[in-house]
């Protein structure tokens, strides 16, 4: 039996993309962008604080880092809840000793266990994330209340943040068809899960715009570490080689973006903070980084455009 | 199904007839960057889902849409500086979708072979009318915009038929007679070009590709370090060049811009693409080029010492 005659049709084949979110652009078509004092290279550090349910549903597939052995896995939920117990505060420190800002990305049901960690985050005027309720509460199409989730989720951890939320990750990156609908409704004005650009840029949704910030998969501490099992200092490497290649291409094309991910119950670990903290020795010492939060870069980014 | 494909004998690497490449060059280098669009929401296939996640697949296919719109340039430009042509491996609808990228290759003289329609649609399950059609559609697009007769082909996303050679090799004749539809990418069992037993009998040679070199594979399937891949890039030259001292060699690096053109992979790249083009004795080359040089001055002496070295002498 041959194939339905639709598998060779192509409905889409037309200039620009195969759907209407964004439109079509090569990142040097675009205009340059100057950041302030003349930096060339916009560090935005971002570290999500996840909660990993015991009773994992894996609906409608298991989170990354969630767990793996049959119930109940201590060994994954404690590692992962070592993250927002000691390695966090390492992050901190790390963080404190280069001045790097940062953003943090928290889970809804995270941010209700940890009062003490959320009370430390607010005093230190953070920039807060809504990224969802917990890593196994997946958005896809069949969940049921996405829209309620969403606003439930932003609603319980602003009670945490000194700042309006106006940005999101979507827990593993995964959306509905509607997730970016339903993050306009709730006042989302950034979101993170797209990967397809070293820069910001415009995303459409039938409740209003959205803008797209790109926060690099490739690079994040998980990725490069657990899913490829680089070792540390490769991972150290890869960091300085992208920042390095980011500031001369910024010399020529206007300023670039370099967006870091981290897991406190990876890098928050005794034998990877010291990794850690020799990338940010390395890019905070040159002249053309600026550490920004997300809505820093966005609004250096949009005035001008 | 078959217990061999067919499409070539054994025949060992051992006192082969010496293959002349142009200058007399040891290794014939090309490099391939595959430019590919993948479909956010493409049909399902009965032995291939077109993403592993749920849809939709925002990490995959905004992984792949990076390459279009950010890493392109950056490949571009790299190769352009070691004086290389890219012999693009092209998901044809590419053509009307970012008409700019195709542009920009076809002034700088890139050879377009064909990778398809889409690197989303898998040629499992169809019939030969239906594959002959894909095939035909993907080879007078590449013409249609960029006036070239494409002369090779890369199943998409490697996905084969038992008459795909043969039907690529057909069509491609018809449409242009010996220019078109003569060297497939497809197979991997060597390291000069190698003659290809297809239906129409034509003269069709499989060209040295390298699963081995290529970033994805390296990257995504072996997992490897980035300057970990230009290391082994330096390595299989070396030896190829090495050998080329015997008798030439080929070396491909197919490429994708959404693997080698990340900011923290492009170095590495970099470091290899400028020390292979360092040295004297290599012919910077295209995959068209290669398998025209071949099949003008030594496939029928191939030919010849295969069906030798068939009955054991």
């Amino acid at each position: 039996m041959p194939l339905d005659k639709s598998y060779l049709e192509y409905p889409h084949r037309s200039y620009g993309m195969d759907h209407d979110r964004y439109d079509w652009s090569m990142l040097t078509d675009r205009k340059d962008v100057n950041w302030p004092n003349g930096k060339k290279l916009a560090l935005w550090v971002n570290v999500s604080l996840q909660f990993f349910p015991l009773d994992q549903k894996g609906v409608p597939v298991k989170p990354q880092g969630g767990m793996i052995m049959p119930y109940p896995d201590l060994r994954h939920y404690s590692l992962r809840d070592y993250g927002n117990r000691v390695g966090i505060y390492r992050l901190l420190k790390a963080f404190d000793k280069y001045g790097v800002k940062s953003t943090y990305a928290v889970n809804a049901e995270l941010a209700k266990r940890v009062p003490y960690l959320m009370a430390a985050l607010k005093e230190r005027g953070v920039e807060m994330l809504g990224h969802g309720w917990n890593m196994d509460t997946i958005h896809h199409n069949n969940m049921e209340d996405e829209a309620g989730i969403i606003s439930e989720s932003l609603e319980v951890l602003s009670r945490y943040s000194s700042k309006e939320i106006t940005g999101w990750l979507s827990p593993g990156r995964f959306e509905s068809d509607k997730t970016p609908e339903y993050l306009a409704d709730a006042g989302i004005k950034y979101f993170c899960d797209w990967v397809n650009d070293d820069m910001p840029y415009n995303f459409r949704t039938d409740n209003g715009p959205l803008l797209a910030m790109p926060l690099s998969k490739e690079l994040e501490d998980q990725f490069v570490l657990l899913s490829n099992l680089h070792s540390e200092s490769s991972y150290g490497d890869q960091i300085k080689d992208a920042a390095d290649m980011l500031i001369t291409e910024a010399y020529e094309q206007g300023g670039r973006m370099l967006a870091l991910s981290l897991h406190p119950w990876m890098m928050g670990q005794p034998h990877r903070i010291k990794v850690l903290e020799d990338i940010l020795d390395y890019l905070m010492s040159k002249e053309e980084v600026w550490s920004a939060s997300a809505n820093e870069i966005l609004e250096h980014w949009q005035n001008q455009q | 199904m078959k217990n061999d494909p067919g499409f070539y004998d054994y025949w060992p690497y051992d006192n082969r007839p010496k293959m002349k490449w142009p200058g007399g060059a040891k290794v014939a280098f090309w490099v391939a960057p595959n430019i590919e669009y993948y479909e956010l929401n493409a049909p399902d296939n009965p032995q291939r889902k077109p993403w592993p996640e749920p849809s939709p697949a925002i990490a995959g296919y905004s992984t792949r849409d990076y390459g279009n719109r950010v890493g392109h340039m950056r490949q571009m430009k790299l190769l352009e500086k070691y004086g290389i042509r890219g012999s693009i491996s092209l998901s044809t609808a590419l053509c009307e979708h970012h008409p700019e990228i195709i542009e920009l290759c076809n002034e700088r003289d890139w050879e377009f072979f064909s990778h398809g329609i889409y690197n989303t649609r898998y040629t499992y399950g169809m019939d030969e009318q239906q594959e002959r059609e894909m095939i035909h559609d993907a080879m007078e697009t590449i013409y249609k915009h960029t006036g070239q007769k494409c002369a090779g082909y890369l199943a998409p996303a490697l996905s084969h038929s038992e008459l795909t050679l043969d039907l690529f090799a057909e069509v491609g004749t018809e449409l242009f007679g010996d220019e078109g539809g003569i060297y497939t990418c497809d197979l991997f069992h060597d390291d000069q070009p190698t003659p290809i037993h297809t239906r129409s009998g034509k003269k069709f040679v499989s060209i040295p590709y390298s699963l081995e070199m290529n970033d994805t594979i390296a990257y995504v399937v072996n997992k490897i370090e980035p300057r970990r891949y230009g290391q082994i890039i330096k390595d299989n030259f070396d030896r190829l060049y090495e050998e080329g001292t015997d008798n030439s060699t080929v070396m491909c690096i197919p490429t994708h811009n959404y693997q080698v053109s990340c900011p923290h992979r492009l170095k590495a790249f970099e470091e290899a693409l400028e020390y292979i083009t360092g040295h004297s004795d290599v012919w910077v080359t295209t995959g068209r080029e290669i398998a025209k040089h071949f099949i003008k001055n030594s496939y029928d002496a191939a030919l010849a010492d295969i069906a030798l070295k068939k009955q054991g002498s």
